[in-house]
């Protein structure tokens, strides 16, 4: 596990002068993730925040090999991608080992690129895929998506005087994922960039298909101060809703425990996508997202002591 | 140094497959394109080729990892027919938009609904704005031999363009016909080996692939460009036709002029219907009449300049179109080539034919019928009806 | 710079790359973003203690490290967020309202 220091010292990868929001925390999950690498990398990006902002011709941020295709489609381009090196592996053309990590961002990722997400994790390529979950389109302007959480304000779920907000829980993508039974499967936090960079460099050890689904806050979409995504992660993770955790060749680990499990409202009353469920009225859903929460997690220690 | 051997359209195209050896295959299976994909299985199953097969879950991803691959920096290739081509619309925009000299198969057959496994043209004709090459097959030999040149049409670095070899589902595809191969190794050295430009696998020189055209707006001008090498394709497609046929003793031009340099009246067609369609001419010859016949081969890019000299002498001429372009005048062949005639001062009169929707079987009769209306045509100087659906209950 | 753009605008449709590919890794870094800041990021060296917090929570790569220590802000391409600030644990840094 690298320390700070040695990774103060590699290769940035993601240069600055992308046009990602200021505060974003998809940029902070993307930096961390390339950081964990010591190898040459290959990476695809579904289309999304990351992707518009990050390549606008003819300026990239990447510092290493990028590919975007199309919003469903990365899985699949880097598929291609793997495919090939294997091909000049074969053949002797290629000597170098060389690295495979595709982005997608929770639309990209739970919604329209799922079956493709599906289709490679069971082909068994020797890639990483990595979520960088922000909970709603918000590359399109703050759209709901199998990602947003129950009750909250979207543009397409607006806190509404009939519906308030969104009526749905969310996908829990991760353990769709661990159904394929890959080698490695992990959820990870910017805030604990020590847990994310280890996960990170164990995926891209591990012989064949990884995923790990990194919850990325994002100022605008939840509606909270810029300066606060950290915060916004962590409280997410020491509420439980985002527990950090890891699947190893099906056994389960949890990586982290809080050590007082704080009240979900916690991290809900932050933010500004949550402010109407705090009117009496809508007590009731707020009672249910601490229950879901509750819920999963009782799920999760119960797998973490089975395995 | 070529042989002939026994084979349908689908398996004379794995073959040129095996001998292409490319890096990457990904595909999907569908009607009528299977066997294609089964086939060229059995070779990567029995260690004939060197190929990475990636058997992905859809269409979509076929040609996503088809683009993948390709930007790694590799020769790359694919088979589809009908909905799977539909279902990969997006992705041919993004092959062709991203300059990437992928060769695919489509086995020609309708689009749902009502679902209908067998041929006509509505899916290749669907895609004809895609930026993609399009090479129609007769028979089985020619879907052989295009799929040969294809490669190195799309890979000339003049051109690099994604292209298609389209043959008729069923009609080609399943029907097993007389088919000569050159050696693997001439297949080999006529194709040299696959240089990349970009390559995403080239770890000391990264690159950006499938940069966002945001604030600066260049666009346009990347679409003006694949007009530009869709233009330049023309030469290379002409001297990759010639060369193939130093090697296979088989040239091949844009389209195939039969027996039209002193006709009166022609036809248009794509596809395996020429076949029928020379039997009925040759048999009116027969009898004295003088009718031609233009098999169109390559239809992207479109060859305005040949098409026109080579109908511009006829009184009357019928565009057979295997698709039709609900709610416009005509297929999508017969709006184009009527356009490419109006700058002559005197041109044929030229009528539409939409026909075998669905696989709908088109007989000599039914282009008897045509040659006919055509002589009356001829003779009155008018059309009665443009557009005409032929072998259909009306 | 390796790919000279200074005359991008007036290129031709035929000098642009294949499939407007960029071929020059990470030359974003010549593109500032710090316009976009309204308040500055300022360490207080007397009380950082490089512990690089703020190095690893910068989403804009924009903390400058020198052999294990932070030497300063790159106000090219900071665009003021104040993350660092937030997470810095010793209050070294401090925003400042961008001058305008
Ligand atoms: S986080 Fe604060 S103490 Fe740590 S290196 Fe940055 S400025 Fe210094
Ligand atoms: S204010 Fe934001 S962008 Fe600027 S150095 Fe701090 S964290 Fe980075």
């Amino acid at each position: 596990m690298a320390s700070l220091r040695e990774l103060a010292k590699k290769k940035n990868l993601l240069t600055g002068g992308h046009r990602l929001c200021a505060g974003c925390g998809a940029s902070i999950t993307i930096r961390q993730v390339l950081l964990a690498s010591n190898y040459p990398l290959v990476c695809g990006v579904a289309t999304g925040c990351l992707e518009v902002s990050t390549t606008i011709y003819p300026y990239t941020a990447w510092r290493c090999s990028y590919i975007h295709t199309a919003f469903e489609s990365v899985a699949a381009t880097i598929s291609g991608v793997e495919a090939a090196y294997r091909a000049l592996k074969k053949k002797g053309k290629i000597e170098r080992e060389m690295k495979f990590i595709a982005f997608g961002g929770d639309g990209g990722t739970y919604d329209i690129g799922f079956q493709a997400l599906s289709g490679a994790l069971e082909r068994g390529h020797r890639m990483l895929y990595v979520c960088y979950d922000n909970q709603a389109y918000m590359n399109t302007g703050i759209q709901r998506s199998g990602a947003t959480p129950l009750g909250a304000w979207t543009t397409t779920t607006p806190a509404g005087k009939v519906i308030p907000g969104k009526p749905n829980w969310r996908k829990d993508l991760t353990a769709c994922v661990v159904a394929h039974n890959i080698p490695y499967v992990a959820q990870a936090s910017p805030s604990h960039w020590k847990d994310l960079v280890s996960k990170v460099e164990k995926a891209l050890e591990t012989d064949g298909p990884t995923f790990i689904n990194i919850l990325a806050p994002c100022p605008r979409g939840w509606r909270y101060p810029e300066s606060k995504t950290i915060k916004m992660a962590k409280l997410a993770v020491d509420s439980c809703f985002w527990p950090l955790y890891e699947v190893e060749e099906g056994k389960y680990k949890l990586n982290y425990q809080p050590k007082e499990k704080k009240p979900v409202v916690e991290w809900l009353q932050l933010q500004g996508r949550f402010k109407h469920l705090f009117k009496p009225e809508n007590q009731a859903i707020l009672e249910k997202f601490q229950a879901n929460v509750d819920k999963a997690w009782e799920n999760l220690l119960a797998l973490a002591q089975k395995t | 140094m070529s042989k002939a051997l026994a084979l349908t359209g689908n398996g004379a195209c794995a073959f040129a497959m095996r001998q292409i050896n490319p890096d990457v295959v990904a595909a999907y299976p569908i009607t009528p394109q299977t066997t294609i994909v089964e086939e060229f299985s059995s070779y990567v199953a029995d260690g004939l080729v060197d190929t990475e097969l990636i058997c992905v879950e859809s269409e979509h991803s076929a040609m996503s990892s088809c683009i993948g691959a390709s930007a790694a920096g590799v020769r790359v290739m694919t088979a589809t027919s009908s909905q799977g081509l539909a279902l990969m619309w997006e992705m041919l925009y993004i092959a062709s938009g991203l300059r990437l000299p992928i060769v695919m198969h489509n086995v020609n057959r309708t689009l749902s609904a009502p679902i209908n496994i067998h041929c006509d043209h509505s899916d290749s004709m669907g895609a004809r704005d895609s930026g993609w090459i399009q090479i129609y097959s007769e028979n089985a030999q020619e879907a052989y031999d295009n799929t040969i040149q294809a490669v190195r049409i799309a890979e000339d670095p003049k051109v690099r363009l994604p292209v298609m070899v389209l043959l008729d589902g069923f009609v080609i595809s399943h029907a097993i016909d007389r088919v000569e191969v050159i050696d693997d190794e001439v297949v080999k050295s006529f194709i040299g080996d696959f240089k990349p430009i970009y390559p995403l696998l080239d770890w000391e020189n990264p690159v950006t692939v499938g940069s966002f055209d945001g604030l600066y707006g260049y666009f346009f001008e990347t679409k003006r460009m694949q007009a530009e090498v869709m233009e330049r394709a023309k030469m290379v497609i002409k001297k990759v036709g010639n060369d193939y046929g130093k090697v296979s003793g088989r040239s091949y031009g844009f389209f195939e002029a039969y027996r039209l340099d002193d006709a009166e009246v022609g036809i248009i067609v794509l596809g395996s219907t020429a076949g029928t369609a020379k039997v009925v001419v040759d048999n009116l010859r027969d009898k004295g009449i003088p009718v031609g016949l233009l098999k169109l081969r390559v239809f992207r890019p479109f060859p305005l300049v040949e098409i026109v000299e080579a109908l511009n002498h006829l009184k009357a001429l019928a565009v057979l179109d295997r698709a039709d372009s609900i709610g416009s005048f005509g297929g999508p062949l017969f709006t184009e080539i009527r356009s490419s005639l109006y700058d002559l001062s005197m041109r044929p009169l030229v009528v539409n034919y939409i026909y075998g929707l669905g696989g709908r079987d088109i007989d000599e009769l039914q282009i008897m019928k045509v040659f006919s209306d055509l002589q009356d045509i001829q003779e009155t100087g008018q059309a009665k009806k443009a557009i005409n659906y032929l072998g259909v209950r009306e | 710079m390796k790919w000279d753009i200074r005359k991008i605008k007036e290129w031709k449709f035929y000098e642009h790359p294949q499939g407007i590919t960029i071929p020059e890794a990470g030359n974003a870094h010549y593109y500032p973003t710090g316009s976009w800041r309204s308040q500055r990021p300022e360490i207080n060296w007397d009380k950082c203690t490089h512990c690089l917090f703020c190095f690893i929570y910068c989403p804009d790569s924009s903390i400058i490290v020198k052999g294990e220590k932070v030497v300063g802000i790159d106000l090219a391409h900071c665009k003021g967020c104040g993350v660092c600030a937030e997470e810095c644990p010793k209050q070294a840094i401090e925003m400042l309202k961008e001058r305008v």
